[in-house]
């Protein structure tokens, strides 16, 4: 039982930060019915920063992380400018393919700039350790937790209360009467790539503290996929409550099956069966709106 | 061939007829004979590069009619070409079957599991679809890994060489004809798949599914058929890949090739046979580039530059043909033969 618990409260904040990059990929798409695969090389490129700042550059944590955002909002702007805006009104397989060649080059830089290895900071993010009955939870997990929340609290906020934020729920809803009422709607999509690289870089920088980083960050990506088809694909809420889901069920599934399985790996394909599974039976996931076509 | 040309069709055979006039049949008779007396003057690495391309134009060929012409976006190409591929491989080296039974064998394990994996294409498209097979290709090699008994999994399979009749196809000559033959092939059989029935069908399904259904095409049959025609092609590519290699691993069929196929499609231009060919080559070429420039720029810069030259520049070259012409190398090809065709008037340069 405590192996089971145990499991489930790591799954859980794993979860968290699946659901922290799942929301960037929900923002953008709802803004801008634009699937981006990259988000996973925004993870990967957040995880290799992070260790950038923190060890070669050895700034204090708060400093990295701010370093790391104001890089990351540079990241946003230049892709919508350059490979985003170019593309407005093509048909979806044209910017799907712009996202995944945007991967590519990211991947490429990644391995350009940092080499490709494995570059771990354990440690040098704050250590908290909790302890609540017969389970620890760790302290990467712990903080991960937090700052997911913060997030998700932050965004939450900013989508009721800032301007920014109401204008781009408008723009989820209705484009061209956000563009009839005077609101500019290449600044909201320039502010929804921010947003996804800002938690992609954020979300990065947290399972680099977990696992260090590494190429196999972008796979994060993937995970992240499963996350909001299975909580609806425009739904920030389902992303959480789906992030909580795969978090959870990816470590419960792991952690019984990997020691009976050959090969090992099953965390690895577990988001794919997911995927399959809900795309089969529940296409359009758990709070995702179904859409209705006309010809 | 629009008109313009001068040369009008008289009935329905030379409406039909795919080489029209004689000049079309020597341009393509002249086009063989080159090909296929490469192994005469070229060397080992030119014919590797070759069958490379010849495998990559099956390969897209048959994406080109599951995407191109079917609108049915697939990012697991590499993963239906692992299961044709390891189908054959199996059956070859471990039961013993000869090389031209195996092919057809894993062409055919290759079109069910596309069938299979198109299941979902009922119910769901554009994202969803890209979604559904990308889990495709990862639960395909998964599998593949944990079948370890079967498959040889991490360690890999050796596979005989081939031998039809009594030709061992050891050398790459020999190999090389045998990829040629098969390119020619699937490229004569695409060609004329989408002018058949099921072609049409395809293609009112890609412009807009709803519609096509309304005038009584059925959706449950056709995205089927161009799944399965589309990864049977896919089969065929990846056991002739492995043959070739004598050597079969997941290694051979990574993800990023998936992304690849595509990116040849978009390069040549999507929903024309021309242009997955056109593709193909482009992009290998491109591949062969970066290796030359590899090493030099390594030395150059740093010891990982070659890595990420070939991502990052084929992320490029995606991204400048779908900004810049989205309509790809076949559009181009076409605006240069209209051009040549109407020449000097190029005013009447029709669109």
């Amino acid at each position: 039982m405590t192996f089971f618990l145990q499991l489930v409260v790591t799954g859980f904040a794993l979860g968290m930060i699946y659901a922290l990059i799942a929301i960037g990929f929900v923002i953008i798409l709802k803004c801008s019915e634009v699937f981006n695969i990259a988000q996973g090389h925004f993870v990967l490129i957040g995880g290799y920063l992070g260790y950038t700042f923190l060890v070669p550059l050895s700034l204090p944590i708060w400093a990295a992380l701010g370093m790391a955002i104001a890089t990351a909002v540079i990241m946003g702007l230049a892709i919508e400018r350059f490979t985003i805006r170019p593309l407005m009104g093509q048909p979806v397989l044209a910017v799907i393919m712009v996202t995944i060649a945007l991967s590519t080059i990211l991947g490429g830089l990644a391995t350009l700039l940092w080499g490709a290895e494995y570059k771990a900071y354990h440690g040098l993010l704050p250590t908290i350790t909790l302890k609540i009955g017969t389970i620890s939870i760790p302290s990467e997990s712990l903080i991960g937790l937090i700052v997911s929340v913060i997030c998700v609290v932050l965004l939450m906020l900013l989508f009721r209360y800032s301007k920014i934020g109401l204008a781009m729920r408008a723009t989820a809803e209705d484009l061209a009467v956000v563009q009839s009422v005077g609101i500019k709607a290449t600044t909201v999509y320039a502010v929804s790539w921010v947003i996804a690289c800002v938690v992609g870089v954020i979300g990065g920088i947290l399972l680099g503290g977990v696992s260090g980083a590494n190429m196999e960050l972008a796979e994060v990506g993937l995970k992240a996929f499963a996350v909001v088809l299975l909580g609806g694909v425009n739904s920030i809420g389902g992303a959480i409550v789906g992030g909580i889901i795969l978090g959870m069920s990816e470590n419960v599934a792991a952690g019984y099956l990997d020691p009976l399985l050959p090969g090992g790996g099953l965390a690895k394909v577990f988001p794919f069966i997911v995927m399959i599974i809900v795309l089969i039976f529940r296409p359009y996931g758990l709070f995702g709106l179904t859409r209705i076509e006309r010809i | 061939m629009g008109s313009g040309s001068g040369i009008f069709n008289e009935n329905y055979a030379q409406d039909m007829a795919t080489f029209r006039t004689r000049r079309d049949w020597g341009i393509l008779f002249g086009f063989l004979i080159v090909l296929f007396a490469c192994p005469l003057f070229f060397s080992d690495r030119m014919l590797t590069i070759m069958t490379m391309m010849g495998i990559a134009v099956v390969s897209v060929h048959g994406l080109n009619i599951l995407t191109g012409y079917c609108g049915q976006i697939s990012i697991g190409h590499a993963g239906f070409m692992a299961v044709g591929g390891y189908t054959s491989a199996v059956l070859c080296a471990k039961l013993g079957f000869p090389f031209w039974v195996a092919l057809p064998c894993g062409a055919l394990a290759a079109g069910i599991a596309g069938f299979i994996f198109g299941l979902p294409s009922l119910k769901i498209k554009g994202f969803y679809l890209i979604m559904a097979t990308i889990a495709a290709h990862f639960i395909i090699i998964w599998t593949i890994i944990q079948l370890r008994s079967i498959t040889g999994g991490p360690d890999g399979l050796s596979v005989p060489t081939p031998t039809i009749g009594g030709i061992v196809l050891s050398s790459k000559a020999n190999y090389f004809y045998l990829v040629m033959v098969i390119t020619c092939l699937a490229t004569l059989l695409a060609k004329n798949i989408v002018r058949t029935r099921a072609g049409r069908a395809f293609i009112a399904i890609r412009d807009n599914d709803l519609a096509a259904e309304v005038m009584g095409i059925s959706l449950w049959s056709y995205k089927l058929q161009a799944f399965f025609i589309g990864c049977v092609y896919a089969g065929v590519a990846g056991s002739l890949l492995l043959h070739y290699f004598s050597f079969a691993s997941t290694d051979q069929f990574p993800f990023m090739d998936s992304v690849w196929y595509l990116g040849m499609l978009i390069v040549g231009g999507m929903g024309s046979t021309t242009g997955a060919i056109f593709g193909a080559v482009a992009l290998k070429l491109l591949d062969e580039l970066v290796t030359m420039a590899g090493p030099v720029l390594s030395a150059a810069v740093a010891p990982q530059a070659a890595a990420s030259l070939a991502l990052i520049s084929h992320g490029l070259v995606i991204i400048i043909f779908l900004i810049f012409e989205p309509r790809g190398l076949h559009h181009r090809w076409e605006i240069i033969k209209a051009y040549f065709r109407l020449w000097p008037f190029s005013h009447e340069a029709l669109e």
